[in-house]
Protein backbone atom coordinates (compact mmCIF):
# COMPACT_ATOMS: atom_id res chain seq x y z
CA UNK A 1 0.00 0.00 0.00
CA UNK A 2 1.33 3.40 -0.97
CA UNK A 3 0.60 6.06 1.61
CA UNK A 4 2.63 8.75 -0.12
CA UNK A 5 0.97 11.64 -1.90
CA UNK A 6 2.83 12.29 -5.12
CA UNK A 7 2.88 15.83 -6.46
CA UNK A 8 5.57 15.65 -9.15
CA UNK A 9 5.54 12.20 -10.73
CA UNK A 10 8.54 12.74 -13.00
CA UNK A 11 10.82 13.70 -10.11
CA UNK A 12 9.11 11.49 -7.50
CA UNK A 13 8.32 14.40 -5.19
CA UNK A 14 5.84 13.89 -2.38
CA UNK A 15 3.59 16.38 -0.64
CA UNK A 16 5.66 15.90 2.50
CA UNK A 17 8.94 16.82 0.77
CA UNK A 18 7.39 19.96 -0.68
CA UNK A 19 5.89 20.99 2.66
CA UNK A 20 9.23 20.44 4.34
CA UNK A 21 11.02 22.61 1.78
CA UNK A 22 8.43 25.37 2.29
CA UNK A 23 9.07 25.17 6.05
CA UNK A 24 12.76 25.54 5.33
CA UNK A 25 12.02 28.82 3.57
CA UNK A 26 11.62 27.92 -0.11
CA UNK A 27 8.37 29.79 -0.58
CA UNK A 28 8.03 30.33 -4.33
CA UNK A 29 7.56 27.80 -7.13
CA UNK A 30 10.85 28.96 -8.65
CA UNK A 31 12.71 28.27 -5.39
CA UNK A 32 11.04 24.88 -5.01
CA UNK A 33 12.09 24.10 -8.56
CA UNK A 34 15.72 24.98 -7.81
CA UNK A 35 15.69 23.05 -4.55
CA UNK A 36 13.74 19.94 -5.52
CA UNK A 37 13.69 19.81 -9.35
CA UNK A 38 9.91 20.32 -9.15
CA UNK A 39 8.54 20.40 -12.69
CA UNK A 40 11.90 19.73 -14.32
CA UNK A 41 11.22 16.18 -15.49
CA UNK A 42 10.06 14.90 -18.88
CA UNK A 43 6.59 16.50 -18.60
CA UNK A 44 7.97 19.90 -17.56
CA UNK A 45 5.44 20.63 -14.85
CA UNK A 46 2.18 19.74 -16.56
CA UNK A 47 0.55 18.27 -13.48
CA UNK A 48 2.69 19.22 -10.53
CA UNK A 49 2.87 22.98 -10.75
CA UNK A 50 -0.80 23.60 -9.95
CA UNK A 51 -0.76 20.95 -7.18
CA UNK A 52 2.37 22.52 -5.66
CA UNK A 53 0.81 25.95 -6.03
CA UNK A 54 -2.14 24.79 -3.93
CA UNK A 55 0.19 23.62 -1.16
CA UNK A 56 2.03 26.95 -1.30
CA UNK A 57 -1.28 28.81 -0.99
CA UNK A 58 -2.24 26.84 2.10
CA UNK A 59 1.15 27.07 3.79
CA UNK A 60 1.91 30.71 3.03
CA UNK A 61 -1.61 32.16 3.21
CA UNK A 62 -1.46 33.46 -0.33
CA UNK A 63 -4.09 33.46 -3.05
CA UNK A 64 -3.49 31.59 -6.31
CA UNK A 65 -3.16 34.90 -8.16
CA UNK A 66 -0.26 35.94 -5.95
CA UNK A 67 1.87 32.93 -6.89
CA UNK A 68 3.83 33.24 -10.12
CA UNK A 69 4.62 30.23 -12.27
CA UNK A 70 8.27 29.53 -13.06
CA UNK A 71 9.16 30.78 -16.56
CA UNK A 72 8.68 28.34 -19.43
CA UNK A 73 11.87 27.54 -21.30
CA UNK A 74 12.66 25.43 -24.34
CA UNK A 75 12.73 22.48 -24.85
CA UNK A 76 9.27 21.64 -23.50
CA UNK A 77 9.77 17.92 -24.14
CA UNK A 78 12.90 15.79 -23.74
CA UNK A 79 15.09 16.08 -26.85
CA UNK A 80 18.27 14.11 -27.36
CA UNK A 81 21.43 16.14 -27.86
CA UNK A 82 22.03 14.19 -31.06
CA UNK A 83 18.86 15.68 -32.53
CA UNK A 84 19.55 19.19 -31.24
CA UNK A 85 23.03 19.10 -32.69
CA UNK A 86 21.97 17.82 -36.10
CA UNK A 87 23.73 19.89 -38.73
CA UNK A 88 23.17 18.33 -42.14
CA UNK A 89 20.92 20.45 -44.32
CA UNK B 1 7.64 6.35 -18.44
CA UNK B 2 9.76 4.02 -20.51
CA UNK B 3 8.22 2.76 -23.75
CA UNK B 4 10.01 -0.01 -25.62
CA UNK B 5 13.23 0.81 -23.74
CA UNK B 6 13.14 4.51 -24.63
CA UNK B 7 13.03 6.62 -21.44
CA UNK B 8 11.25 9.96 -20.83
CA UNK B 9 8.38 9.16 -23.17
CA UNK B 10 5.11 11.01 -22.75
CA UNK B 11 2.77 8.05 -22.91
CA UNK B 12 -0.30 10.29 -23.29
CA UNK B 13 0.65 11.17 -26.87
CA UNK B 14 2.30 7.88 -27.82
CA UNK B 15 0.20 5.77 -30.18
CA UNK B 16 -0.78 2.44 -28.66
CA UNK B 17 0.53 -0.54 -30.62
CA UNK B 18 0.43 -4.28 -30.35
CA UNK B 19 3.06 -5.66 -27.91
CA UNK B 20 4.13 -2.19 -26.78
CA UNK B 21 6.07 -2.36 -23.50
CA UNK B 22 5.28 0.47 -21.09
CA UNK B 23 7.29 0.48 -17.87
CA UNK B 24 7.64 2.72 -14.86
CA UNK B 25 10.73 4.88 -14.88
CA UNK B 26 12.59 5.74 -11.72
CA UNK B 27 14.29 9.10 -12.13
CA UNK B 28 16.94 9.36 -14.84
CA UNK B 29 16.39 6.97 -17.70
CA UNK B 30 19.04 5.22 -19.72
CA UNK B 31 19.01 5.64 -23.45
CA UNK B 32 19.10 2.40 -25.39
CA UNK B 33 21.54 1.97 -28.25
CA UNK B 34 18.61 1.50 -30.56
CA UNK B 35 17.49 5.13 -30.29
CA UNK B 36 18.18 6.72 -33.63
CA UNK B 37 18.95 10.33 -34.44
CA UNK B 38 18.14 12.07 -37.62
CA UNK B 39 21.12 14.14 -38.63
CA UNK B 40 19.21 16.14 -41.19
CA UNK B 41 17.61 19.29 -39.94
CA UNK B 42 14.95 21.07 -41.92
CA UNK B 43 13.97 24.68 -42.38
CA UNK B 44 10.46 25.75 -43.35
CA UNK B 45 9.11 29.21 -44.19
CA UNK B 46 5.36 29.71 -43.99
CA UNK B 47 2.81 32.52 -43.69
CA UNK B 48 0.85 31.09 -40.78
CA UNK B 49 1.76 28.25 -38.47
CA UNK B 50 -0.99 26.78 -36.31
CA UNK B 51 0.01 24.83 -33.23
CA UNK B 52 -2.60 22.19 -32.42
CA UNK B 53 -5.05 20.50 -34.79
CA UNK B 54 -8.07 20.30 -32.53
CA UNK B 55 -11.36 22.02 -33.39
CA UNK B 56 -9.82 25.50 -32.98
CA UNK B 57 -6.67 24.74 -34.97
CA UNK B 58 -8.47 23.01 -37.84
CA UNK B 59 -11.02 25.82 -38.19
CA UNK B 60 -8.25 28.43 -38.07
CA UNK B 61 -6.42 26.63 -40.89
CA UNK B 62 -9.53 26.19 -43.03
CA UNK B 63 -10.62 29.79 -42.51
CA UNK B 64 -7.21 31.30 -43.25
CA UNK B 65 -6.97 29.14 -46.39
CA UNK B 66 -10.39 30.35 -47.55
CA UNK B 67 -9.16 33.92 -47.19
CA UNK B 68 -6.37 33.10 -49.63
CA UNK B 69 -3.30 32.75 -47.42
CA UNK B 70 -0.83 30.82 -49.64
CA UNK B 71 1.03 28.70 -47.11
CA UNK B 72 -0.36 27.41 -43.83
CA UNK B 73 1.30 24.83 -41.61
CA UNK B 74 -0.77 22.85 -39.12
CA UNK B 75 1.36 21.15 -36.47
CA UNK B 76 0.19 18.54 -33.95
CA UNK B 77 2.06 16.27 -31.57
CA UNK B 78 -0.47 13.45 -31.87
CA UNK B 79 -0.56 10.97 -34.73
CA UNK B 80 -4.10 11.94 -35.71
CA UNK B 81 -5.63 15.27 -36.76
CA UNK B 82 -8.60 16.34 -34.65
CA UNK B 83 -7.36 16.87 -31.10
CA UNK B 84 -9.83 15.68 -28.51
CA UNK B 85 -12.61 15.33 -31.12
CA UNK B 86 -11.23 11.96 -32.24
CA UNK B 87 -12.31 10.31 -29.00
CA UNK B 88 -15.67 11.98 -28.58
CA UNK B 89 -18.36 9.52 -29.50
CA UNK B 90 -21.15 11.75 -28.16
CA UNK B 91 -23.15 14.38 -30.01
CA UNK B 92 -22.65 18.10 -29.56
CA UNK B 93 -25.11 20.66 -28.31
CA UNK B 94 -25.66 24.16 -29.58
CA UNK B 95 -26.70 25.55 -32.92
CA UNK B 96 -26.73 23.70 -36.20
CA UNK B 97 -24.15 26.02 -37.69
CA UNK B 98 -21.63 24.80 -35.12
CA UNK B 99 -22.44 21.19 -35.89
CA UNK B 100 -24.78 20.42 -33.01
CA UNK B 101 -26.10 16.87 -33.24
CA UNK B 102 -22.87 15.68 -34.87
CA UNK B 103 -20.64 13.25 -33.02
CA UNK B 104 -17.16 14.54 -32.20
CA UNK B 105 -15.43 11.78 -34.14
CA UNK B 106 -17.56 12.41 -37.26
CA UNK B 107 -16.76 16.09 -37.01
CA UNK B 108 -13.05 15.30 -36.71
CA UNK B 109 -13.19 13.22 -39.89
CA UNK B 110 -15.22 15.87 -41.72
CA UNK B 111 -12.84 18.68 -40.78
CA UNK B 112 -9.78 16.52 -41.43
CA UNK B 113 -11.01 15.84 -44.95
CA UNK B 114 -11.48 19.57 -45.47
CA UNK B 115 -7.98 20.28 -44.17
CA UNK B 116 -6.47 17.58 -46.37
CA UNK B 117 -8.34 18.74 -49.47
CA UNK B 118 -6.90 22.26 -49.29
CA UNK B 119 -3.57 22.47 -51.08
CA UNK B 120 -2.39 25.52 -49.17
CA UNK B 121 -2.59 23.71 -45.82
CA UNK B 122 0.27 21.40 -44.98
CA UNK B 123 -0.22 19.29 -41.87
CA UNK B 124 2.63 17.91 -39.86
CA UNK B 125 1.75 15.27 -37.27
CA UNK B 126 3.81 13.61 -34.51
CA UNK B 127 5.55 16.95 -34.26
CA UNK B 128 6.03 18.88 -31.04
CA UNK B 129 7.00 22.52 -30.86
CA UNK B 130 9.77 22.61 -28.27
CA UNK B 131 10.46 26.32 -28.23
CA UNK B 132 9.28 29.65 -29.62
CA UNK B 133 11.20 32.83 -30.31
CA UNK B 134 9.81 36.20 -31.16
CA UNK B 135 11.89 37.72 -33.94
CA UNK B 136 11.69 41.20 -35.42
CA UNK B 137 10.20 40.17 -38.73
CA UNK B 138 9.31 36.54 -38.24
CA UNK B 139 8.42 34.26 -35.41
CA UNK B 140 10.68 31.28 -35.04
CA UNK B 141 9.38 27.94 -33.78
CA UNK B 142 11.60 24.93 -33.19
CA UNK B 143 9.89 21.59 -33.71
CA UNK B 144 10.83 17.96 -33.21
CA UNK B 145 9.25 15.52 -35.62
CA UNK B 146 9.15 11.89 -34.54
CA UNK B 147 10.11 9.76 -37.51
CA UNK B 148 10.90 6.05 -37.72
CA UNK B 149 14.46 6.91 -38.73
CA UNK B 150 14.85 9.13 -35.66
CA UNK B 151 13.70 12.49 -34.34
CA UNK B 152 14.21 15.38 -36.70
CA UNK B 153 14.77 19.01 -35.77
CA UNK B 154 12.72 21.47 -37.80
CA UNK B 155 13.09 25.22 -37.77
CA UNK B 156 9.86 27.00 -38.71
CA UNK B 157 9.86 30.66 -39.68
CA UNK B 158 6.41 32.15 -39.83
CA UNK B 159 4.88 35.59 -40.28
CA UNK B 160 2.05 34.72 -37.95
CA UNK B 161 1.37 32.06 -35.31
CA UNK B 162 -1.94 30.75 -33.99
CA UNK B 163 -1.69 28.80 -30.76
CA UNK B 164 -4.56 26.34 -30.40
CA UNK B 165 -2.78 23.98 -28.03
CA UNK B 166 -5.75 23.07 -25.86
CA UNK B 167 -5.45 22.15 -22.22
CA UNK B 168 -4.02 19.70 -19.71
CA UNK B 169 -6.00 17.55 -17.27
CA UNK B 170 -5.84 18.52 -13.61
CA UNK B 171 -4.59 15.95 -11.14
CA UNK B 172 -5.41 15.48 -7.47
CA UNK B 173 -3.17 14.93 -4.46
CA UNK B 174 -4.21 11.99 -2.27
CA UNK B 175 -2.40 8.98 -0.81
CA UNK B 176 -1.99 6.33 -3.48
CA UNK B 177 -2.40 8.76 -6.38
CA UNK B 178 0.50 7.14 -8.22
CA UNK B 179 -0.89 3.60 -8.16
CA UNK B 180 -1.45 2.04 -11.58
CA UNK B 181 -5.17 2.29 -12.18
CA UNK B 182 -5.45 5.99 -11.31
CA UNK B 183 -6.18 7.69 -14.62
CA UNK B 184 -7.12 11.06 -16.00
CA UNK B 185 -10.58 10.89 -17.58
CA UNK B 186 -9.19 12.01 -20.92
CA UNK B 187 -6.68 9.17 -20.84
CA UNK B 188 -9.44 6.66 -20.20
CA UNK B 189 -11.44 8.10 -23.08
CA UNK B 190 -8.45 7.77 -25.41
CA UNK B 191 -7.79 4.15 -24.40
CA UNK B 192 -11.45 3.23 -24.87
CA UNK B 193 -12.57 5.22 -27.86
CA UNK B 194 -9.39 5.53 -29.91
CA UNK B 195 -7.74 2.17 -29.19
CA UNK B 196 -10.65 0.01 -28.04
CA UNK B 197 -8.97 -0.90 -24.75
CA UNK B 198 -10.97 -1.11 -21.51
CA UNK B 199 -9.17 0.64 -18.64
CA UNK B 200 -10.48 -1.80 -16.00
CA UNK B 201 -13.54 -3.63 -14.74
CA UNK B 202 -14.95 -1.34 -12.08
CA UNK B 203 -14.46 2.41 -12.12
CA UNK B 204 -14.83 5.15 -9.54
CA UNK B 205 -15.29 8.49 -11.30
CA UNK B 206 -14.12 11.60 -9.48
CA UNK B 207 -15.82 14.76 -10.78
CA UNK B 208 -19.34 15.33 -12.09
CA UNK B 209 -18.59 17.97 -14.69
CA UNK B 210 -19.39 17.19 -18.32
CA UNK B 211 -16.16 15.24 -18.82
CA UNK B 212 -16.80 13.03 -15.78
CA UNK B 213 -20.42 12.40 -16.74
CA UNK B 214 -19.77 11.73 -20.42
CA UNK B 215 -16.79 9.44 -19.82
CA UNK B 216 -18.80 7.52 -17.18
CA UNK B 217 -21.56 6.92 -19.70
CA UNK B 218 -19.09 5.87 -22.37
CA UNK B 219 -17.53 3.43 -19.88
CA UNK B 220 -20.98 1.87 -19.42
CA UNK B 221 -21.36 1.69 -23.20
CA UNK B 222 -18.04 -0.16 -23.35
CA UNK B 223 -19.31 -2.67 -20.81
CA UNK B 224 -17.34 -1.36 -17.85
CA UNK B 225 -19.02 -1.14 -14.44
CA UNK B 226 -19.11 2.41 -13.05
CA UNK B 227 -19.53 2.13 -9.29
CA UNK B 228 -20.42 5.77 -8.71
CA UNK B 229 -19.50 9.34 -9.50
CA UNK B 230 -18.31 11.58 -6.66
CA UNK B 231 -18.35 15.37 -6.81
CA UNK B 232 -16.84 17.65 -4.18
CA UNK B 233 -19.31 20.47 -4.91
CA UNK B 234 -22.86 20.30 -3.57
CA UNK B 235 -24.15 20.41 -7.16
CA UNK B 236 -23.56 18.43 -10.37
CA UNK B 237 -21.42 20.60 -12.64
CA UNK B 238 -22.25 19.12 -16.05
CA UNK B 239 -25.38 19.21 -18.18
CA UNK B 240 -28.49 17.62 -16.73
CA UNK B 241 -29.04 15.37 -19.76
CA UNK B 242 -25.71 13.64 -19.20
CA UNK B 243 -26.35 13.24 -15.45
CA UNK B 244 -29.88 11.95 -16.10
CA UNK B 245 -28.61 9.33 -18.57
CA UNK B 246 -26.21 8.00 -15.94
CA UNK B 247 -28.84 7.98 -13.21
CA UNK B 248 -31.24 6.06 -15.47
CA UNK B 249 -28.54 3.41 -15.84
CA UNK B 250 -28.40 3.13 -12.06
CA UNK B 251 -25.11 4.93 -11.44
CA UNK B 252 -25.34 7.00 -8.25
CA UNK B 253 -23.85 10.49 -8.17
CA UNK B 254 -22.57 11.51 -4.73
CA UNK B 255 -22.37 15.29 -4.43
CA UNK B 256 -20.44 16.88 -1.52
CA UNK B 257 -18.16 13.84 -1.53
CA UNK B 258 -14.50 13.51 -2.32
CA UNK B 259 -11.78 10.91 -2.58
CA UNK B 260 -9.62 10.59 0.54
CA UNK B 261 -7.21 7.93 -0.58
CA UNK B 262 -6.68 5.02 -2.91
CA UNK B 263 -5.35 1.71 -1.63
CA UNK B 264 -3.99 -1.43 -3.20
CA UNK B 265 -0.97 -3.63 -3.50
CA UNK B 266 0.87 -2.54 -6.62
CA UNK B 267 -2.39 -1.49 -8.27
CA UNK B 268 -5.71 0.10 -7.37
CA UNK B 269 -7.89 -2.22 -5.27
CA UNK B 270 -10.23 0.35 -3.82
CA UNK B 271 -10.75 3.86 -2.59
CA UNK B 272 -11.90 5.59 0.56
CA UNK B 273 -14.47 8.34 0.12
CA UNK B 274 -15.40 11.05 2.56
CA UNK B 275 -18.29 13.51 2.83
CA UNK B 276 -17.41 17.20 2.52
CA UNK B 277 -18.97 20.06 4.51
CA UNK B 278 -19.92 23.54 3.29
CA UNK B 279 -16.42 24.91 3.76
CA UNK B 280 -14.92 22.05 1.69
CA UNK B 281 -13.49 20.24 4.71
CA UNK B 282 -13.84 16.46 5.10
CA UNK B 283 -16.36 15.41 7.77
CA UNK B 284 -14.65 12.91 10.13
CA UNK B 285 -16.45 9.62 10.57
CA UNK B 286 -18.11 9.70 7.14
CA UNK B 287 -15.41 7.63 5.42
CA UNK B 288 -16.59 4.73 3.30
CA UNK B 289 -14.77 2.09 1.32
CA UNK B 290 -15.44 1.47 -2.35
CA UNK B 291 -13.85 -1.48 -4.08
CA UNK B 292 -12.74 -0.71 -7.64
CA UNK B 293 -9.75 -1.33 -9.92
CA UNK B 294 -9.80 2.03 -11.69
CA UNK B 295 -10.05 5.59 -10.39
CA UNK B 296 -10.79 8.15 -13.03
CA UNK B 297 -10.02 11.80 -12.30
CA UNK B 298 -12.17 14.38 -14.09
CA UNK B 299 -11.60 17.54 -12.10
CA UNK B 300 -11.14 20.14 -14.76
CA UNK B 301 -8.54 21.37 -17.18
CA UNK B 302 -5.74 23.93 -17.21
CA UNK B 303 -5.01 25.88 -20.41
CA UNK B 304 -1.70 25.01 -22.13
CA UNK B 305 0.13 28.30 -22.39
CA UNK B 306 3.82 27.52 -22.02
CA UNK B 307 4.63 28.15 -25.67
CA UNK B 308 2.67 31.40 -25.52
CA UNK B 309 4.77 32.46 -22.53
CA UNK B 310 7.94 31.65 -24.42
CA UNK B 311 7.01 33.82 -27.36
CA UNK B 312 6.38 36.68 -24.93
CA UNK B 313 2.58 36.85 -24.79
CA UNK B 314 1.32 38.44 -21.59
CA UNK B 315 -0.50 35.99 -19.33
CA UNK B 316 -2.78 36.45 -16.38
CA UNK B 317 -4.35 34.10 -13.83
CA UNK B 318 -8.09 33.95 -14.35
CA UNK B 319 -9.93 31.41 -12.22
CA UNK B 320 -12.85 31.12 -14.68
CA UNK B 321 -10.39 30.27 -17.47
CA UNK B 322 -8.97 27.32 -15.52
CA UNK B 323 -5.61 28.92 -14.73
CA UNK B 324 -3.15 31.26 -16.42
CA UNK B 325 -4.20 32.30 -19.92
CA UNK B 326 -2.73 34.53 -22.58
CA UNK B 327 -4.75 37.70 -22.64
CA UNK B 328 -6.08 38.63 -26.05
CA UNK B 329 -8.25 41.17 -27.86
CA UNK B 330 -11.60 40.51 -29.51
CA UNK B 331 -9.75 39.33 -32.66
CA UNK B 332 -7.87 36.69 -30.59
CA UNK B 333 -4.53 38.51 -30.97
CA UNK B 334 -2.23 38.28 -27.95
CA UNK B 335 0.05 41.04 -26.66
CA UNK B 336 2.58 39.99 -29.34
CA UNK B 337 1.73 41.24 -32.82
CA UNK B 338 0.93 38.41 -35.21
CA UNK B 339 0.51 35.87 -32.42
CA UNK B 340 -3.03 34.60 -31.85
CA UNK B 341 -4.69 32.17 -29.50
CA UNK B 342 -7.88 30.11 -29.86
CA UNK B 343 -9.78 27.36 -28.07
CA UNK B 344 -9.02 26.02 -24.60
CA UNK B 345 -5.61 27.76 -24.51
CA UNK B 346 -7.52 31.02 -24.25
CA UNK B 347 -9.80 29.78 -21.46
CA UNK B 348 -11.48 26.40 -20.92
CA UNK B 349 -14.69 26.17 -22.90
CA UNK B 350 -16.28 23.84 -25.43
CA UNK B 351 -15.47 22.44 -28.85
CA UNK B 352 -18.14 24.60 -30.49
CA UNK B 353 -16.74 27.86 -29.15
CA UNK B 354 -13.19 26.66 -29.87
CA UNK B 355 -14.23 26.29 -33.52
CA UNK B 356 -15.58 29.83 -33.67
CA UNK B 357 -12.52 31.23 -31.92
CA UNK B 358 -10.39 29.33 -34.43
CA UNK B 359 -12.30 30.95 -37.29
CA UNK B 360 -11.85 34.37 -35.69
CA UNK B 361 -8.11 33.82 -35.21
CA UNK B 362 -7.81 32.52 -38.80
CA UNK B 363 -9.52 35.64 -40.19
CA UNK B 364 -7.39 37.95 -38.02
CA UNK B 365 -4.11 36.30 -38.98
CA UNK B 366 -5.08 36.41 -42.67
CA UNK B 367 -6.07 40.07 -42.38
CA UNK B 368 -2.69 40.96 -40.87
CA UNK B 369 -1.00 39.40 -43.91
CA UNK B 370 -3.18 41.43 -46.26
CA UNK B 371 -5.84 38.85 -47.08
CA UNK B 372 -8.78 40.80 -45.73
CA UNK B 373 -11.68 39.59 -47.88
CA UNK B 374 -14.91 40.55 -46.02
CA UNK B 375 -12.92 40.37 -42.81
CA UNK B 376 -14.98 42.86 -40.80
CA UNK B 377 -18.26 41.24 -41.73
CA UNK B 378 -16.96 37.74 -40.88
CA UNK B 379 -15.43 38.85 -37.59
CA UNK B 380 -18.73 40.44 -36.60
CA UNK B 381 -20.54 37.22 -37.44
CA UNK B 382 -18.18 35.05 -35.36
CA UNK B 383 -18.26 37.44 -32.40
CA UNK B 384 -22.05 37.33 -32.47
CA UNK B 385 -21.99 33.53 -32.54
CA UNK B 386 -19.67 33.47 -29.52
CA UNK B 387 -21.95 35.86 -27.69
CA UNK B 388 -24.87 33.57 -28.43
CA UNK B 389 -23.09 30.56 -26.97
CA UNK B 390 -22.10 32.46 -23.87
CA UNK B 391 -25.55 33.85 -23.15
CA UNK B 392 -27.02 30.59 -21.81
CA UNK B 393 -26.83 29.43 -18.18
CA UNK B 394 -23.71 27.33 -18.92
CA UNK B 395 -22.12 30.26 -20.69
CA UNK B 396 -21.80 32.37 -17.55
CA UNK B 397 -18.34 31.14 -16.59
CA UNK B 398 -16.72 31.60 -20.03
CA UNK B 399 -18.53 34.93 -20.35
CA UNK B 400 -16.98 36.20 -17.10
CA UNK B 401 -13.64 34.72 -18.18
CA UNK B 402 -13.68 36.61 -21.47
CA UNK B 403 -14.84 39.81 -19.75
CA UNK B 404 -11.87 39.58 -17.40
CA UNK B 405 -9.53 38.92 -20.30
CA UNK B 406 -10.91 41.98 -22.09
CA UNK B 407 -10.40 43.96 -18.90
CA UNK B 408 -6.77 42.82 -18.63
CA UNK B 409 -6.28 43.63 -22.30
CA UNK B 410 -7.38 47.19 -21.64
CA UNK B 411 -4.72 47.56 -18.98
CA UNK B 412 -6.78 47.01 -15.87
CA UNK B 413 -6.58 44.05 -13.57
CA UNK B 414 -9.03 45.40 -11.01
CA UNK B 415 -12.07 43.56 -12.24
Amino acid sequence: MSDKVFICRCEDLTEEEIKQAIDEGYTTLEELKCKLRLGMGPCQGRGCLSLARRILCQKTDKTTEEITLPPSRPPVIPVSLGTLASDEK
Amino acid sequence: MTVDNVPNVRTCITPLEENIRVLEQDRVGELSNKKKFNRKRKKIDVDIVIVGSGPAGMMAAITAAKQGVPSILLVDENHLIGGQLVKQSHKFFGSEEEKAGTRGIDLAVELMEQVNSVKTIQSMLKTTIIGCYNGKKNHKLIAIKRLIEGDQLIEINSKSVIFACGAMENMLAFPGNDLPGVYGAGGVQTLMNVYGVKPGKKVLMVGAGNVGLIVSYQLLQAGVNVDRVVEILPKIGGYNVHAAKLRRCGVPIYTSHSIKEVYGNGKVEGAILVAINNSFKPIPGTEQKVSCDTVCIAVGLTPSIRLLEQIGAKTEFIAEAGGHVAIHDSSMQTSVKGVYVAGDSSGIEEASTAMIEGQLAGISAATLLGYDKQADMLKKKYRKALEGFRSGPFGIKPKICKEKIACCWNGGINY
